[in-house]
């Protein structure tokens, strides 16, 4: 094995060797109904210490896309089509050995739910240390140390007490904190967070994410983080994917989509938040609803929605339009649509 | 993987001497520390140690041999000089037979249960985590075995194996495996969908020891507390299978046993003949009430 915390390290080495990159990932689940899309023609990148944000509402299919870069979905029931290549390996072709040294020490994972993503039988030590003598053939009072080591880092307050704890003591805040504890145990590469603010209360959720972030930044963690909150994106990410029915909509740097965004929904998604809205007036809302994946339409799923609609809309999914040094959107009037409204520049103050 | 040895930023400090110890206690340390405050399961727990003693301690313990007969000696009444507790229709030492027919209840009570939790819970486990088609084919399987009322079930296998102590255990067995493991196979499935399974996974567990740790550790405590409480059942099943002449052969001593042999003594010396009835009856009795009381102490929650 390599020694990659080297590369994560040495910026300059960054630009030469992209963390993670994604070609073409499409996911479809299997039921007995048929065959439904989750995720359609997924591509994104990602360099060292970078933090990748993918935007979109329920369902969209940013959970799924997430989980298929670490294979978690469940087999049989779908299927994971195209490259996943992180350093270099292809994840989607790797042996399930192979795959299994690379969860937990290389790419790790934080799940929305602290409630349900700790196993209420095990102690929050036991359970850092568990991945820590996976990974690291560490004895049991080393890994405890380490626990304990980590507990400290995100900044659990009397850690030493909280080891023995189990989930059910902690308060959600602090079960999120021990969640990201398990996930930096081996100080992986390459961090995958699925909406982890989500399940807290609004002032926990700050503290969290400033707690993420920070320790993005000081251990130089490769970030894919996984929201549908405009306000978080905004905060703490580098890049941002848009998704919309399974597919990357627009996807650029955060300042790209986030003052000046092209497509459609990207633009109805960020009129549609509250901060810098006159107070008496509803917020502006996209009409309609989400397509059932089941049943797409023929032509761009967001058409039936859009107000810059036209027939070719309907007829046939638009392809991917360059946009930025490294970004694309997926729209067919991309080049005819009015600049943005100034709704955008409103983000930056959350 | 010595990634985390070659970094020196993240060297192992030595386990800290100063980490308060007893503030906090292990999970068994609670369960003991919610055992203290319940009398009722301590008592019954001493219960059932003095009877698990004793029946160990049989040889020693035992005032007679378990197996002399004696023709003039026979169905003293309780209190008779020599035999406290009288004696049986062959004139056998009463105190003595209970005590040496402790140890094949006990065995009848204990052994199935522990066979069963073993056999049991691993195929619900399995079948619970994996789903699918193995779920089918193991959960209707033991549909099968529940068509039948249990203690039927354990007179038709142990009639159709011949009487005597092994078909008895395995009657018992079979009659428990199923029960056992739909219980188990009832958590595995619930815990197979939470995330902490997936965040295992994702932490680069492999599927066994997925299963070993996690799935295990929640489905135990179910099932023991389940588990306690047939230990009950099952003597007292064990002793039907030998009142009906179908667990253990006379001469061995064995409640059930003694109870049937002793019916035809029952208008001459009542309590005598009652008395391999009250020993179920207790020590069936003392494993109910500490399984509740288990039950009770192993909720982590409450």
């Amino acid at each position: 094995m390599t020694a990659p915390s080297k590369i994560v390290a040495d910026p300059s080495q960054a630009a030469a060797a992209p963390l993670l990159e994604v070609e073409n990932l499409h996911v479809d689940f299997i039921s007995r109904a048929g065959r439904t899309p989750a995720v359609r023609d997924v591509s994104f990148g990602l360099a060292p210490g970078e933090v990748l944000c993918i935007l979109g509402e329920s369902g969209s299919g940013k959970s799924v896309t997430l989980r298929a870069l670490m294979r978690l979905l469940p087999q049989g029931r779908s299927e994971i089509r195209g490259q996943v290549r992180f350093q270099g390996e292809d994840v989607l072709k790797m042996p399930r050995r192979a795959l299994n040294m690379l969860r937990g020490a290389r790419i790790s994972m934080i799940f929305q739910e602290p409630m349900t993503a700790l196993d209420p039988v095990f102690t929050i030590g036991d359970q850092i240390a568990e991945t820590v003598i996976r990974h690291t053939g560490a004895s049991r009072e080393k890994a405890m140390a380490r626990a304990l080591e980590l507990l400290e880092l995100v900044r659990i307050p009397s850690a030493e007490r909280r080891l023995k704890a189990y989930p059910h003591e902690l308060s959600g805040g602090l079960r999120q904190r021990a969640m990201i504890a398990v996930s930096l145990s081996c100080y992986p590469q390459l961090l995958l967070a699925d909406e982890p603010t989500t399940a807290l209360d609004a002032t926990v959720q700050i503290q969290i994410l400033i707690l993420l972030k920070q320790l993005q930044q000081d251990l130089g963690m490769g970030t894919i983080f996984v929201t549908h909150d405009l306000g978080v994106a905004a905060q703490i990410a580098d890049k941002i994917a848009v998704m919309y029915a399974g597919r990357v909509v627009e996807y650029g740097s955060a300042e790209e989509v986030l003052l000046n965004p092209s497509h459609p929904y990207a633009r109805g998604m960020l009129a549609s938040t509250v901060s810098g809205q006159p107070r008496d007036r509803d917020i502006a809302a996209i009409p309609g609803s989400p397509p059932d994946m089941r049943n797409l339409p023929a032509g761009c799923a967001f058409a039936p929605r859009c107000a810059f609609a036209t027939d070719l809309c309907h007829r046939s999914e638009p392809g991917l339009t360059q946009r930025g040094a490294f970004g694309h959107v997926s729209c067919h009037h991309v080049h005819r649509l009015d600049p943005p409204a100034p709704a955008g520049a409103s983000v930056t103050t959350l | 993987m010595s990634e985390m040895t070659t970094n020196p930023s993240l060297a192992v400090p030595a386990p800290g001497e100063d980490v308060p110890r007893g503030e906090r206690r292990s999970y068994w340390g609670n369960v003991r520390e919610r055992l203290r405050h319940d009398p009722v399961t301590l008592f019954f727990m001493a219960v059932i140690v003095a009877a698990v003693g004793t029946a160990v301690l049989a040889p020693w313990v035992a005032p007679h041999d378990p197996y002399a007969t004696s023709m003039l000696a026979r169905l003293r009444p309780i209190g008779t000089e020599g035999h406290i507790l009288g004696t049986d229709e062959l004139g056998r030492d009463m105190l003595s037979r209970l005590i040496w027919g402790a140890r094949t209840s006990l065995l009848m009570g204990i052994l199935p249960v522990v066979i069963a939790v073993a056999v049991g819970g691993l195929l619900g486990v399995i079948a619970g985590f994996m789903g699918g088609a193995v779920n089918m084919i193991v959960m209707r399987t033991m549909d099968v075995f529940y068509a039948f009322p249990s203690v039927l079930l354990a007179v038709a296998i142990s009639g159709t194996l011949g009487g005597g102590m092994g078909s008895g255990l395995l009657a018992l067995t079979l009659v428990f495996i199923p029960s056992l493991c739909r219980i188990a196979e009832t958590a595995a499935s619930q815990i197979r969908s939470l995330d902490f399974v997936d965040a295992a996974r994702a932490s680069g567990a492999p599927v066994h020891s997925i299963i070993l740790t996690h799935v295990v550790g929640n489905v135990l405590p179910p099932v023991l507390i389940y588990a306690s409480s047939l230990i009950s059942v099952s003597i007292l099943l064990a002793a039907g299978l030998s009142f009906l002449g179908l667990g253990v052969s006379p001469p061995t001593a064995d409640w059930g046993q003694m109870l049937s042999s002793l019916r035809q003594g029952i208008y001459m010396q009542p309590l005598v003949c009652a008395l391999p009835g009250l020993a179920i009856l207790i020590v069936s009795l003392s494993f109910n009430l500490v399984s509740d009381g288990l039950r009770q102490a192993m909720d982590i929650k409450a």
